[in-house]
């Protein structure tokens, strides 16, 4: 009864309201322009913002890649050339001439950075899993350590590294650029933020079904961890080829550089043949961008929903 | 046939013992790999690297115990202090302007103004510095910071009323905080040696790094606001909250673990640049952009002076562990009756 002459109201009410509001119809639609308006302008002020921004990211990167193809006398200009008037590939020759091995220099950071990642990806996802899966003595203590010594500084450890490669005789051998980057608790922390997605009834169910613990592992869990893997994959890979202080540190054979040492090398004394040395760095800049654009959307998504919640 | 069953036996109890035990047994395992190595390059070095900064000699040569002398000297090294107060300048720089154009650039990522499909356009772009090497963004902002033919004066040159912004970006020392009200406080200690701190030419650098990291910075408070539960943004509006409150009394509230991590992350960011002025300036002109890690491969790879390194290195440590417990207490649980009550 009450709920009745409460909808009766607020019928009459509407009615009502239809009746004043028949005037007023012309001034609504005008405000609702006007927001219209107003909202227009702001989508417009922000996404000329954000566009101004993508052009100042995107600058650097098409003046290098447009310079290395340009003869010396079009990279030092003002005003700026932006497209090379006779696009040349001498830089390139030049590049693979002077440095009949530059192409190595490719070869071995495709190889060490996939190795690297390979072995990363495996020890964290091991570790990670037995983390979030099980019970185990010293459990906790083995995690906090791991977490506490993960915020020392990289730089406190530099020094006596160099000389456990020395000590190892990894020193000049890509060992040492391979094993101890391959140990990183970020990656572990993650693949344990990770593994807790897995439910622990499929687990239980494949051990009643007859599975040991090692095939529930890698039949049954780490296919559950392949988005969590990739990410860190990527990172990793990234990482490993961007890599620069390390191998500074401890590859000074010329034969064993790795394209950064390379083309850091190359910055100082071939400045009056500036060309090759953007060559050089086009070519090392490319591998880890397509890297990066075809897996970006895994990376990004992973970046900014899941383990990130768990800090 | 009596030691055939007696091998099945035996084998049906060898495999019933892990068959009971894997269990119990596997996580070893699979913890082991990594913790042997763990042990070996990330525990050991950091014991080593605090016995070794109590001693003196240089390379592999005799040593003897020297204490703290190292530390003690660290406090009388201009070169070490001057980079000591170049990476305060840059993480403060970090902290104060870099992060909150970050949080800026990540709410208009998000607002309604941005379609799906734009927004991942944007977010691409923003993060390609991310995946590139600092050698090569070394190598970018050569031609960018360059004098006469680089990017950025050529692009101020056209600008009209800014041509007069046009610097020599990598040698300049003028200080960018030595203007008017700033020039009393010049030599107060801390202050005095942040302004000095705050050449051009750093400052260069530090934009170079808002440059680099501003999309992955954008990110990580992409992801502090996805944690943010839609519904408090109601129940404000509800509340009779417009935007800007929201922003102040929802928003900044709930993204403080993300500030934290993003904090951590600028104090990390500023210890973690090398390749740049090693690249690019060498440290200079006359140490201006002298960073700590910089100054600890000078002594420790040019010179062959480990101890000091070492010395170096476990002043970072001490730096980044004061400021991040700073940063804890800064963004501690503050007690407030409003969201007890709300709870």
């Amino acid at each position: 009864m009450a709920t009745g002459t409460a909808a009766h109201e607020t019928a009459g009410a509407g009615a009502a309201a239809r009746e004043t509001l028949r005037p007023a119809r012309v001034p609504a639609r005008r405000l609702l322009r006007r927001a219209s308006i107003r909202w227009l302008l702001s989508s417009a002020v922000i996404n000329i913002l954000l566009l101004l921004l993508v052009v100042a990211t995107l600058v650097p990167y098409a003046f290098m890649w447009s310079s290395s193809f340009k003869e010396n006398s079009e990279i030092f200009t003002a005003p700026i050339v932006w497209w090379p008037a006779k696009p040349i590939l001498k830089n390139y020759q030049d590049l693979f001439g002077l440095f009949p091995n530059a192409w190595r220099w490719y070869v071995n950071t495709a190889f060490v950075a996939v190795v690297r990642t390979a072995l990363g990806v495996l020890l964290a996802s091991m570790a990670g899993f037995a983390f979030a899966k099980y019970h185990f003595r010293f459990k906790n203590a083995l995690f906090v350590l791991m977490l506490a010594t993960s915020l020392i500084p990289f730089w406190v450890t530099v020094v006596p590294l160099f000389l456990e490669m020395v000590w190892f005789r990894w020193f000049n051998t890509y060992l040492a650029v391979i094993i101890p980057g391959a140990v990183g608790a970020f990656a572990i922390f993650w693949m344990r933020q990770y593994s807790m997605t897995v439910p622990d009834e499929l687990l239980d169910a494949a051990r009643i079904d007859g599975a040991s613990e090692w095939q529930i592992f890698w039949r049954v869990a780490l296919p559950l961890l392949m988005p969590g893997v990739a990410v860190i994959a990527i990172l990793g890979f990234t990482a490993a080829w961007n890599d620069f202080f390390w191998p500074l540190v401890v590859l000074t054979d010329t034969s064993l550089w790795l394209v950064n040492v390379a083309v850091a090398a190359l910055v100082g004394p071939y400045d009056y043949q500036y060309g090759i040395l953007l060559a050089a760095a086009t070519l090392g800049s490319i591998p880890v961008i397509l890297v990066f654009l075809i897996f970006q959307k895994r990376l990004i998504t992973g970046i900014t929903s899941g383990a990130f919640k768990g800090i | 046939m009596a030691i055939a069953t007696a091998q099945a036996q035996e084998r049906a109890e060898r495999s019933g013992w892990w068959a009971h035990h894997q269990r119990a047994l596997i996580p070893y395992l699979y913890i082991a790999p990594f913790f042997v190595l763990f042990l070996i390059f990330g525990v050991f070095p950091i014991i080593y690297s605090f016995y070794t900064s109590l001693l003196k000699g240089l390379g592999l040569g005799p040593k003897t115990f020297y204490g703290l002398g190292n530390y003690a000297y660290l406090f009388q090294d201009p070169r070490y202090l001057r980079a000591f107060w170049n990476t305060v300048y840059f993480t403060l720089a970090s902290i104060f302007v870099l992060s909150p154009l970050a949080l800026l650039l990540a709410l208009a990522l998000q607002s309604v103004f941005v379609t799906p499909r734009l927004r991942g356009f944007y977010r691409l772009i923003y993060f390609l510095p991310v995946v590139t090497s600092s050698v090569i963004i070394a190598v970018l902002f050569a031609r960018v910071f360059d004098q006469r033919y680089g990017l950025l004066n050529q692009f101020l040159s056209g600008l009209g009323p800014l041509a007069g912004w046009q610097h020599d970006w990598l040698r300049d020392q003028a200080r960018v905080l030595g203007f008017g009200w700033l020039q009393p406080v010049r030599n107060v200690p801390v202050i005095g040696d942040i302004i000095k701190a705050s050449t051009v030419v750093w400052t260069a650098l530090f934009i170079m790094n808002i440059w680099n990291f501003i999309g992955i910075n954008a990110l990580y408070w992409t992801a502090g606001l996805n944690s943010i539960d839609q519904e408090l943004y109601e129940a404000a509006a509800i509340d009779g909250a417009n935007a800007w409150q929201r922003f102040w009394t929802v928003t900044l509230p709930l993204l403080r673990p993300m500030t934290l991590f993003i904090i951590i992350q600028a104090i990390a960011g500023s210890f973690g640049v090398f390749a740049q002025p090693f690249l690019l300036t060498g440290g200079g002109p006359s140490d201006a952009t002298m960073t700590l890690s910089l100054y600890l491969y000078t002594q420790g790879f040019s010179i062959g002076n480990f101890g000091y390194a070492n010395a170096i290195g476990y002043s970072m440590a001490v730096i980044t562990l004061v400021l991040s417990v700073l940063n804890l207490w800064l963004f501690r649980e503050q007690e407030t009756t409003v969201p007890a009550a709300r709870v």
